[in-house]
């Protein structure tokens, strides 16, 4: 079985937004919620680099060790999703997320969150595939039918990988190889415990 | 934009000095231990410039890099000074280029920050590693922590209660009583106390629910307990903090540390042997309870609104902070207002009484409060025969 990864080639990136949007709009995702955005650092300085960032779905992920409801689940493809059913809303998953994953609709009383949102890898949820339920509650569910995330297919320069962790790494070893240089593979080492060796 | 055009302009302009004393700040920070970013070769920032590992480039002048936009300092600053000599940094540059040295020192495995165009200004912290240190604090820390606690403090009480018993009053109950709390004080008390008690196991229920409660009731079931717990533990922390205020106003006066507490503490607080140490009002323990209820009470609240209010007046790595402090000193809260609850009730025959209808027995004050029924004694005959005054005429 695959292991699902996303891969953020940042010397690529030309920070267009484009894999933002359309996530925004393939997932339907409400206001104030951003299941994905880019990241520049040094901006304007030497070293400029922008990064496009969502949920790492993560090997041994923090946010389901520290879940009050245990409502995050694994799949067979290593991807990381919850059930939108059993979420409080409590916070502690965006506490523990290294990358800021875990969004929340203001619904409730004073600072109070709804339920939590976050990058599915457009593979919906817990309910039947497809269908209005899910789609309601998580947005697409590209991945049932055998397509891959969206924003890593519309991105203009290539520079957003998904797909199996092992195909992506070796088509961003052989650019760097081609090109003779990268920033290597951003929060790779903290979400798989692994880094990505040339 | 004008901020970021402006010092750059000013660079320009000072250019053989500026570019200069640039460098030795960028050489000091060299990479050290693995970067948060494992770099696919070893020197990045050779095919960059093109130049061949290990050896110094010609002329300091960088060829423009690749993938990103060419640094305007690099072409102006060395181009003023040709001729002189370059100094020992500037060797160290040749082999790691400028922009590569700033981005590999933010990379260090620590916090990456950066900008960013949607709204959401939070947003803009791109790695935060502080959350494996937070997710360790929450499932080990805390959790034994208030395990420990808890059921330490349980365990306490019970071999108290198993050796010492309860404690009696001594010269049995009088029939004559007199009045220790008045309807304010109670009120307050029991607000404060329900709502701590909802607040505690509402508490509790998101660090340990999931082991001990979501096996039992199932997942649907365990959600709905949660998710209620979740809005009265919002909801109460309000009467809960008012109660706290109140409580300081009323009994701060009589709960100051004096001499006698002292005195109170060395002879055991009466738990240990037989008699009562002499005590005001309030006695060396009940001071020692007030002031956890209050000092502990008070920091547990102004965490919990940290909390309660996003980002309104922190960041995440405040909001962290805040649920450290928020978590330990509930559970070690907890602990304290068993003990607190047992000496209460179960402990100590006549104690309830105070609380509940608001009157102790004259003997359980003589024997608890000794200084107290003195002085309320005096009072009373103060008000019956007020000293110096003659009798009313008729009296008698």
């Amino acid at each position: 079985m695959a292991r699902l990864k996303f891969l953020c080639d940042a010397d690529r990136c030309i920070e267009c937004n484009a894999c933002v949007t359309a996530c925004k709009n393939e997932n339907e995702v409400p206001w104030g919620i951003n299941r994905r955005r880019v990241v520049t650092i040094n901006d304007g300085k030497p070293g400029e680099r922008s990064i496009s960032m969502a949920c790492m779905h993560c090997t041994d992920a923090p946010c389901a060790a520290v879940c009050p409801v245990s409502c995050f689940y694994g799949t067979a493809d290593g991807l990381v999703l919850h059930d939108k059913d059993l979420c409080i809303g409590c916070g502690y998953c965006f506490y523990a997320c290294p990358f800021g994953a875990p969004q929340y609709p203001r619904v409730g009383n004073f600072g109070g969150r709804g339920k939590m949102d976050k990058c599915t890898y457009c593979a919906g949820g817990p309910q039947a595939d497809n269908s209005a339920v899910e789609y309601a509650q998580y947005g697409a569910n590209r991945l049932a039918e055998g397509k891959l995330p969206l924003c890593a297919e519309m991105c203009s320069t290539k520079a957003l990988l998904a797909g199996d962790g092992e195909i992506i790494a070796a088509i961003y070893k052989e650019r760097v190889q081609r090109r003779g240089y990268g920033s290597g593979a951003w929060g790779w080492r903290t979400a798989y415990k692994e880094g990505l060796a040339v | 934009m004008m901020r970021r055009i402006l010092p750059l302009a000013l660079l320009l302009l000072a250019a053989p000095a500026t570019a200069q004393d640039r460098s030795p700040g960028l050489s000091g920070n060299l990479p050290a231990g693995a970067p948060e970013v494992q770099a696919p070769v070893p020197e990045v920032g050779d095919g960059r410039g093109g130049q061949p590992a290990g050896q110094p480039p010609a002329t300091t002048e960088q060829a423009p890099p690749t993938g990103a936009p060419a640094p305007a300092v690099a072409p102006v600053a060395p181009a003023a000074q040709p001729a002189r000599p370059a100094p020992a940094t500037d060797a160290l540059r040749g082999e790691i280029s400028a922009e590569e040295l700033g981005l590999q020192r933010a990379l260090q495995g620590g916090r990456i920050e950066g900008r960013i165009t949607i709204p959401d200004r939070q947003a803009a912290s791109l790695i935060q590693p502080e959350g494996r240190e937070w997710r360790v604090f929450h499932n080990r820390t805390l959790a034994w922590t208030g395990g420990i606690a808890v059921l330490g403090m349980l365990g306490v009480l019970a071999l108290f209660y198993l050796v010492r018993g309860r404690i009696r009053i001594e010269s049995g109950w009088s029939g004559r009583s007199l009045l220790r709390f008045d309807l304010l004080e109670r009120a307050n008390h029991w607000m404060v106390a329900s709502s701590f008690i909802v607040l505690a196991l509402s508490g509790l229920n998101l660090t340990f629910g999931r082991y001990l409660l979501l096996p039992l009731i199932g997942p649907e079931a365990f959600t709905a307990l949660s998710h209620y717990g979740k809005l009265a533990h919002n909801f109460l922390a309000f009467p809960f903090t008012l109660g706290l205020v109140v409580m300081l106003l009323l009994w701060v006066r009589d709960n100051l540390p004096n001499r006698i507490d002292l005195a109170w503490l060395r002879a055991g607080g009466g738990f240990l042997g037989r008699g009562h140490p002499a005590a005001e009002r309030f006695n060396a323990g009940q001071k020692l309870v007030f002031w956890i209820t209050v000092l502990g009470g008070g920091l547990v609240a102004a965490s919990g609104f940290v909390l309660l209010f996003p980002f309104a007046v922190t960041d995440i790595g405040g909001m962290q902070w805040a649920q450290r402090i928020h978590g330990i000193l509930s559970v070690l809260m907890i602990a304290a207002m068993l003990g607190h609850i047992y000496i209460g009730t179960l402990g100590t025959e006549g104690a309830y009484e105070a609380m509940g209808s608001g009157r102790v027995d004259y003997n359980y004050a003589k024997e608890h409060h000794s200084l107290w029924v003195d002085e309320e004694l005096a009072k009373a005959r103060e008000t019956v025969a007020p000293p110096g005054g003659a009798r009313v005429a008729g009296a008698d």
